[in-house]
């Protein structure tokens, strides 16, 4: 990040123009790909990637998907993504890539032209106020006026973006300023901004209590997000939880941070999350988050959650600390740095018992769903087909809908980065081109995005960019004819009545994707499923597999919205089975 | 050139956002700005300084008499409205500065709200030109610490009786 | 009578002539969804929301009235706010009502919680976020009659999931008390008679006027007392990209469009004129050009109702805050006859020797393919653009003869919102035949809509002029950077034909000359939607031209033309 020991030419400032020092400090910082859409006012920056090939420049379709490109491309490799699009209707229609990247501290960079600095204000053509719109959805933003702003600005977006908890920042740049002249020379030192010092290094006396606490606990449960991924955690936790012999849940941005396939794991917890999960977050005595901001979505009715635990939460967000429910030890600092500390002092322990009820739980409530011969495709059992054929080495992204639920579920997820989704804002139309950014991070991996129909639709156009530049995304269509996760409500606690989900006029995924240039195949009997997906693995190339699922299978175990996790409905009430209900479970 | 602008608006959640966005948006200059409930508990009063040319001011005007929320804007003339603004300043002063310090103090009718031993903090209120003139002086003393309120302003009410403002 | 948020929104809505919705259901606007259901209230489920708001963009602007959007929380809100930008800058009214997350669980970060109210300050003309339930029944109102009077633009109802279902005392006849605001934006004022005696003067004195009528004329109704103004007194007309369609394309005094892709006539007629009348239209920087010589021997008449916008961007002499239509009325009774022979002879001459035109070189060249649509459709349709080279095109062949029959997006320029307001304005006015004239990027933007067209049948008539380029970015490439192409090619075009097809819809994929009428000829007879891929001349560029930030006066005739203007 910071320049090495100067020389007698970088000392020397030369004068440049706006694009050109655009262009320079996005190689300081390591950019590969920037994502996004040209327009008038960014001619002159367009016109270097033209002719250098440091930074490789991805058409997009629709500005929308070169910010889940970007967030794509962070989620995958761990680096700052970035987008570029042209003023007005470019900017504006970044908005929600930004709030998503915002809602899942996805550090990304987003720079947007603007109409000249003079202008600035008079509804010229294609002027909006892209600044003003984003003050709440980025972590910081900027409105270039005067070239001496420019590189400085640049980098600071870039550490922003990249430290404490990271997030989204944009870079609003006039056309004057990129026409604009001014001396450049690489900077040098550390970026110091007054206001803004995350701090990364846990408290030695909170770390202190951890530990007692860990040693203490008859029955603790590890809680872990997004944030260790973030930090690079994954290890840490593993260690942590070995060592002190403690189950492992974890949030849907938390997949992958723990191998699903370790015997500590309890899989996803919160509203269709597993029934074990929520059972052990339920009955445990020692709830220790890392890196996680209890979601409405994970804790169910908040004063009826983890009653029995002391909790723990290390984040590197001071503010999302009690926000939600009281902590009893909060540890502000980076995951890594704070888990290596308690690691040191955690000693190694075994929890026979509290293993043999989680095991119970296990056993007598496994995620399950029905498949009769000759019935119609479930689509759990397409993932579970997948996961098999794909191997823990893909990479997994989700669209937003029943199929991301049932992908939380069933799919084997072993490395972080692995499994890629929209938590906190649940955009549709966020997979594919997410699938698109991670496969350029990632080219060495198989891709696939897991895809309800009506959110492939949001997106689709983007099958253009795919076969432009021969990205192999797979798209793996599960395909119910309509919003299944709102038709899921309707039917449970709208009396049935399916208001505006309809999509039965879908087009032709086949079609569609040759009509791109791409590969596709169409199956709806369940023999097909596995040589299905064999051929699409096998395929070159973009390819979308669009699988005809039983569109009245409902995504369980679920907490309805506002209720406690203890009151999740275990399997479908539909069915005249008797209602599970983990309330009714005897106490040991 | 420099203008005040009183704003009458509707006292709800969100007013603010809607009038400091829009300087924002359309690049204009505050310079201050002060809010504050009025004799009407349904309405609140913004006082913004704002600079630009003559046009912009204008324009200023005119944005804002477009926004929902906004009941009455009025474009202060200096010599037609009263002004005030509180200033807090603390002011390092030794020993041997302290009475020259205070002296000022007194001069500006300024109030003493602390004193330590190298510093005194005072409060003074007062139109633009007083508040201008004492921060200077007292910047020769070195201000360590400062807090403005913006100004606030209420426009005089007409005379009943002919009488020609000076210019 | 006691009842629900959401009842009471349908309620309000029906009750102040909202007659449409369209929308995409989601978690937190579930319960009001529930009631669209029950009240059965007309909606049309989109694909995107970002096309819902389009739709109801188009909706408004080719049947004067107002269309509500209906989206969940957190993406679904943030998906609009480009639709309502658009709104905002070309004053289309819109009602957006937003879900959002419960009210106690507002700035958590909640599941599907996006600031919207925050977000959308800048792009509409009010907003609100409403947190009691009793104040539904005025916001609905109030919000109706925002989007609606004055300028028109777009506002947004915030409505969190708690109040969709609380349930409040109705009275549908109660009257709600309207916060008073204090300009006239949501009141019509008076034309001050001073001005108008001065414009009569100044009319009387002119003996090179020309009127820029805008947008105005079509919002303010004010199309037939145009007609009659400019004819009595022999002014010629130019209308803005917005203002098609308020002045008959067919008659002698109409000179096109003025500005940066305007014809050369417009341009020269604004160098030389004396008296410049600009009927509601916002002196937008594509019109002037550089502003410092901008109708340089003009005086200049801005009559516009909103106050902001005069003298907004260039100095006015007589300056007008009124409604457009009210000052034409006075105009017709008020003004007398001047004989103009010479000035008007001028400017026939101009239109002689300038003419728009375009190359034969026996490919397809999109100015031909829009002058057949314009035959094909006898002039009688409601015609739409996406934006780019296409719609400059479609802006310079097409004839309007009516107002509201002419929709593009002007002021933000949003690629992509051809296909949703096709779709709004064939809803909006199902009697006119609907043509799309798109270009490739721009369709592709929002093909995905072509499902709402498939699932409901409705019958647009799709022109993609499709010259696989970014067009416009190219064209400037081309003129300005020494013809270096950036990121503006896309060499694998997909086939939108069998796009089309996929989707259940008619494609037809064009490539040779000959075959252009009789495919606008056979897609004019389909009942339903019909997509028409033309593969036209990839490097045709857009003529005249003013390039960005020069005078109107150094506008470029065409590729070969070094002569200017003077």
């Amino acid at each position: 990040m910071t320049a090495k020991s100067s020389t007698p030419t970088n000392l020397r400032s030369k004068t440049l123009s706006g694009a050109e020092i655009i262009y320079r400090c996005l190689g300081l910082e390591g950019v590969e790909f920037i994502f996004g859409h040209p327009g008038a006012v960014l001619l002159t920056l367009l016109d270097l990637f033209l002719e250098r090939s440091k930074i490789k420049h991805v058409l997009t379709r629709h500005e929308q998907c070169a910010a889940h490109m970007a967030e794509g491309y962070a989620r995958a490799s761990g680096g700052v993504g970035v987008c570029l699009t042209t003023s007005g209707p470019g900017a504006t229609n970044l908005i929600t890539g930004i709030t998503d990247a915002y809602m899942d501290s996805i550090p990304i960079v987003c720079l947007t032209g603007q109409v000249s600095t003079s202008v600035v204000g008079n509804d010229a053509f294609q002027e909006a106020d892209i600044v003003g719109m984003t003050r709440t959805v980025t972590k910081h933003n900027y409105l270039i006026k005067n070239m001496a702003d420019l590189a400085p600005s640049i980098r600071e977006a870039f550490h922003i973006a990249r430290t404490g908890r990271p997030g989204p920042v944009l870079i609003d740049l006039p056309k004057d300023i990129l026409l604009g002249e001014a001396p450049f020379q690489v900077p040098e030192g550390e970026v110091d901004i007054r206001g803004y010092k995350p701090r990364t290094k846990g408290h030695p006396r909170q770390i202190k209590r951890v530990a007692e606490a860990i040693k203490e606990a008859k029955k603790p449960v590890l809680y872990v997000g997004g944030g260790v991924i973030h930090a690079d955690a994954s290890k840490e936790v593993e260690k942590l939880a070995t060592a002190a012999d403690i189950p492992v849940t974890w949030t849907l941005l938390g997949a992958g941070a723990f191998p699903s396939e370790n015997k500590l794991s309890l899989g996803m917890l919160g509203m269709h999350g597993t029934a074990y999960a929520n059972m052990a977050v339920d009955e445990c005595d020692l709830l220790i988050a890392v890196g996680a901001r209890f979601d409405d979505r994970v804790t169910g009715k908040v004063s009826e959650f983890a009653t029995k635990a002391k909790i723990i939460h290390i984040d590197i967000d001071p503010t999302a600390i009690g926000k939600n429910l009281p902590v009893e030890i909060p540890v502000v600092g980076d995951a890594k740095q704070v888990l290596r500390e308690i690691n040191k002092l955690v000693k190694r322990q075994k929890r026979t018992l509290w293993h043999k009820r989680v095991d119970r739980f296990k056993e007598d409530f496994p995620l399950t769903f029905e498949a009769a011969e000759g019935g119609p495709i479930k689509p759990q059992e397409a993932i579970l087909t997948l996961s098999e054929e794909a191997g823990g080495d893909a990479i997994f992204t989700t669209e937003v809908g029943q199929h991301q639920m049932w992908a939380a579920q069933y799919l084997q997820v072993s490395f972080p980065r692995h499994f890629i989704s929209s938590g906190g804002l649940g955009t549709m139309g966020f997979g594919f081109p997410a699938a698109i950014g991670a496969s350029l991070a990632r080219p060495d991996k198989l891709v696939i995005d897991i895809a309800g129909d009506g959110s492939f639709q949001m997106v689709l156009q983007e099958m253009a960019t795919t076969v432009q530049y021969g990205i192999p995304v797979k798209v793996f269509i599960l395909n119910n004819y309509g919003l299944g996760m709102v038709r899921q409500w309707q039917d449970l606690f709208m009396d049935r009545r399916f208001s505006e989900v309809g999509l039965e006029v879908g087009p032709d995924y086949v079609q569609l994707a040759a009509a791109y240039g791409a590969k596709g195949l169409h199956i709806e009997d369940r023999c097909d499923l596995r040589p299905a997906i064999q051929e699409m693995i096998k395929t070159p190339g973009p390819f979308i597999l669009d699988v005809k699922v039983d569109p009245d299978e409902l995504v369980f175990p679920m907490v309805p919205a506002g209720g406690a996790n203890r009151d999740m409905i275990l399997n479908d009430p539909r069915k005249k089975k008797p209602k599970g209900r983990l309330s009714a479970l005897p106490d040991n | 050139m420099r203008q005040v602008f009183s704003i009458l608006v509707n006292n709800h959640a969100g007013v603010l956002s809607h009038v400091s966005g829009l300087f924002a948006r359309r690049g204009y200059n505050i310079e201050s700005i002060a809010a504050g409930p009025t004799e009407n508990p349904e309405a609140t009063r913004i006082v913004i300084v704002a600079f630009g040319e003559e046009e912009t001011l204008e324009q200023i005007a005119h944005q804002l008499r477009k926004l929902y929320d906004v009941l009455e804007v009025e474009q202060l003339q200096y010599n037609r409205s009263v002004t005030r603004e509180l200033v807090l300043a603390t002011v390092s002063a030794d020993a041997d500065k302290r009475t020259e310090v205070l002296q000022i103090a007194n001069a500006f009718g300024a109030n003493i709200v602390n004193i330590t031993d190298n510093t005194v903090t005072l409060e003074a209120s007062g139109n633009d030109h007083k508040t201008r003139i004492l921060i200077k002086a007292l910047e020769r003393y070195g201000i360590s610490n400062m807090a403005r309120t913006g100004m606030i302003a209420l426009p005089f009410d007409e005379m009943t009786d002919e009488w020609e403002p000076l210019a | 009578m006691e009842l629900s948020g959401s009842q009471i929104v349908i309620e309000e809505l029906k009750a102040n002539g909202v007659e449409i919705a369209f929308g995409i259901p989601g978690g937190a606007i579930m319960p009001f969804y529930d009631e669209i259901m029950k009240s059965e209230f007309p909606h049309i489920l989109t694909r995107h929301e970002q096309g819902a708001t389009h739709m109801a963009d188009g909706y408004a602007r080719v049947s004067g009235k107002v269309a509500a959007v209906i989206t969940t929380s957190g993406p679904g809100a943030t998906n609009t706010i480009t639709g309502l930008c658009n709104a905002q800058m070309d004053s289309s009214p819109i009602v957006a009502i937003t879900g959002q997350v419960a009210t106690p669980t507002i700035g958590t970060d909640a599941f599907q919680e996006a600031d919207t109210y925050g977000c959308s300050i800048p792009v509409t003309k009010h907003n609100w976020l409403v947190k009691d339930v009793r104040e539904l029944q005025g916001v609905v109102r109030e919000a109706v009659r925002v989007a609606t009077t004055g300028r028109p633009g777009p506002v947004v109802i915030d409505f969190p999931k708690d109040v969709q279902v609380a349930m409040t005392e109705y009275n549908p006849l109660e009257k709600t008390e309207t916060a008073l605001s204090a300009e006239p934006v949501f009141r019509i004022p008076e034309p001050d008679t001073k001005a108008i005696e001065r414009l009569l003067e100044e009319l009387e004195r002119s003996e090179k006027p020309v009127i820029i009528a805008g947008a105005g004329i079509i919002k303010g109704g004010a199309a037939a007392e145009l007609a009659e103004f400019a004819r009595s007194a022999e002014i010629p007309v130019i209308n803005t990209l917005l203002g098609m369609g308020g002045f008959p394309g067919s008659d002698p005094l109409f000179l096109g469009m003025p500005g940066m892709h305007g014809t050369a006539y417009a341009n020269m007629a604004l160098c030389e004129c004396d008296l410049l009348i600009n009927l509601g239209g916002r002196f937008d920087d594509r019109v002037t050009g550089k502003v410092a010589e901008f109708a340089p021997g003009a005086t200049i008449v801005h009559v516009d109702i909103d106050a902001a916008e005069l003298g907004k961007r260039v100095e006015t002499d007589i300056p007008i805050l009124a409604d457009v239509r009210d000052v034409l009325a006075l105009l017709n009774t008020q003004a007398r006859k001047k004989d103009r022979q010479a000035w008007l002879g001028k400017v026939e001459a101009w239109k002689r020797d300038y003419p728009l035109q375009y190359d034969w070189d026996g490919s397809i060249k999109p100015q031909y393919v829009i002058e057949q649509i314009q035959e094909v459709s006898e002039g009688e349709g409601t015609y739409i653009s996406g934006v780019g080279q296409h719609q400059m095109w479609a802006a310079q062949y097409l004839r309007f003869n009516e107002p509201n029959s002419w929709v593009s997006s002007g002021g933000l320029g949003t690629m992509g919102f051809g296909l949703p307001a096709s779709i709004g304005a064939k809803v909006g006015r199902p009697d006119r035949e609907v043509w799309l004239i798109d270009g490739d990027g721009s369709f592709s933007m929002s093909l995905v809509e072509l499902a709402t067209a498939a699932t409901y049948n409705i019958p647009v008539k799709i022109a993609i002029l499709n010259n696989n380029y970014l067009g416009m970015v190219r064209q400037w490439q081309e003129l300005f950077f020494e013809k270096r192409y950036s990121h503006v090619h896309f060499p694998k075009s997909p086939d939108f034909a069998k796009i089309a097809e996929g989707y259940g819809v008619r494609g037809f994929d064009v490539k040779d000359v000959d075959q252009v009428r009789s495919t606008l000829e056979q897609a004019a007879e389909i009942d339903g939607p019909v997509v028409m891929n033309f593969h036209v001349n990839q490097e045709e560029n857009v003529w005249p031209m003013v390039p960005s930030g020069a005078g109107n006066h150094e506008m470029q005739l065409g590729p070969q033309s070094t002569e200017k203007l003077t």
